[in-house]
């Protein structure tokens, strides 16, 4: 089974360190001040539905434009201004993967979601995290499979 | 409409504007609670001198499915500094959602003096008002809470079919798909849901958020009096009972009937369908 990318693997490690909720909550805010809408030269609103991650109540947007050298950018955009957990999933996503070998982002399984957020994040915010993640690893899968 | 008071409602006095929670962020009297889904938005920036209710840490018992005893309402209420003259004034995430579900527990404490304020986080935030990360200094009370009251305004499994087989009134606020019994579960919610589908007999389906508006606040009474009278054909003078998955989207329907609309009797049935569906042998139809 192939690594996780190594920017993601600092991210998780970092994260179990983490003793206290509000240790937890606070570096979640500040990886979501800094997370970047997709910028107006890849996509523009009204976005094409086929990019919505689907079971995300924040309505995260996914896009993946390849690289020369074979791997992928990733731009992510959050529509609900109050969805700042998807935003914070979306700036480590983000960091991790754009640019990470498509093999180690295939790999990442949607349960890292509860290494960030902890497991008592509630059904729905736990399932929409998970599916952002799994947009971004469906995207490294077929660009594989088309290889 | 942004007047509260001109929208009809039974009891208007229920419900607070942006603008007077603006106006009263320095009353003693008043306590501003914030109760979201997301636990990163209070500390994101809340409205300055707001405390926060969790809707899992703070108001459920950690052990069984249940709310909170007599004992941990006291130190709930002790945490965030309040008595019982105290305001308490809820807001939050998705139209309230939550705050009504906070504002419903409270009432099983019979701390009645709660409000909503009208469209919740979203409204205030755009309406560019101040959002703050600084953590009110809060010193704790006394507070003597009475035993919870579940007689009232709770209603439990034997009663809900006690209440179906004498064809009473309930409202399903669940989404058609959770209702019709296409969907185990709500869209996004797999582990919440339940080994049958369908809605308990004799239910009218009336998904939770018809009663608001886009922009998170309450529609008005005429407009949810052809929702749940017109349309459904709701007597305010019986029974009624509201239901969801486990208890949180049917409180914002309880609140609606009970508050805005001017329902005798309403309980909100917190078992839901995570009981109901997962029950052997209760009657289910699709």
């Amino acid at each position: 089974m192939a690594d996780y990318p190594p920017v993601l693997q600092e991210y998780l490690d970092d994260f179990d360190f983490v003793t206290s909720r509000e240790e937890r909550v606070d570096f979640l805010i500040s990886i979501a001040d800094e997370f970047e809408s997709v910028p107006a030269t890849v996509a523009s609103k009204p976005y094409d539905e086929a990019q919505r991650v689907i079971g995300c109540e924040s309505e995260a947007f996914v896009w993946a434009l390849d690289r020369d050298d074979g791997t992928l950018d990733f731009y992510f955009d959050v529509l609900n201004p109050q969805g700042l957990s998807a935003m914070a999933m979306s700036a480590i996503l983000d960091r991790s993967c754009s640019g990470a070998p498509l093999e180690q982002v295939a790999a990442i399984n949607g349960e890292v979601v509860f290494t960030f957020f902890g497991k008592d994040i509630s059904m729905g915010k736990g399932r929409g995290l998970t599916e952002l993640v799994n947009a971004v690893v469906y995207q490294a899968r077929q660009r594989l499979k088309s290889a | 409409m942004s007047n509260i008071a001109s929208r009809g409602y039974s009891n208007a006095d229920k419900l607070v504007s942006t603008e007077w929670v603006a106006a009263h962020l320095n009353d003693d009297s008043v306590r501003i609670v914030e109760s979201n889904e997301d636990p990163l938005l209070y500390p994101s920036g809340h409205i300055p001198g707001a405390v926060e209710v969790d809707w899992v840490k703070d108001l459920n018992d950690p052990l069984r499915r249940d709310y909170l005893g007599k004992a941990g309402f006291e130190a709930l209420a002790s945490r965030i500094g309040i008595t019982p003259e105290t305001t308490v004034i809820f807001y939050g995430d998705k139209s309230n959602w939550w705050a009504t579900y906070a504002l419903w527990v409270f009432e099983l404490f019979n701390h009645s003096n709660a409000k909503i304020m009208d469209g919740g986080r979203l409204k205030w935030a755009e309406e560019g008002r101040e959002l703050t990360r600084e953590k009110p200094s809060i010193s704790p009370t006394s507070y003597s809470a009475p035993e919870r009251d579940d007689s009232r305004i709770r209603a439990f499994r034997d009663g809900v079919l006690q209440h179906t087989q004498s064809n009473g009134q309930l409202v399903d606020v669940r989404s058609p798909g959770e209702f019709s019994g296409e969907k185990l579960h709500m869209e996004g919610y797999p582990q919440e849901g339940a080994v049958r589908g369908g809605h308990i007999p004799g239910a009218s389906s009336v998904p939770w958020s018809r009663a608001a508006n886009d922009d998170g606040t309450f529609k008005n009474a005429a407009e949810l009096r052809g929702i749940y009278l017109d349309e459904i054909g709701l007597n305010p003078a019986q029974p009624t009972i509201a239901y969801c998955r486990i208890g949180e989207r049917s409180s914002h329907t309880w609140f609606v009937l009970t508050n805005l609309l001017g329902f005798a009797d309403v309980r909100n049935y917190d078992g839901s369908w995570t009981e109901w569906g997962n029950s052997v042998g209760l009657p289910i139809e699709k």
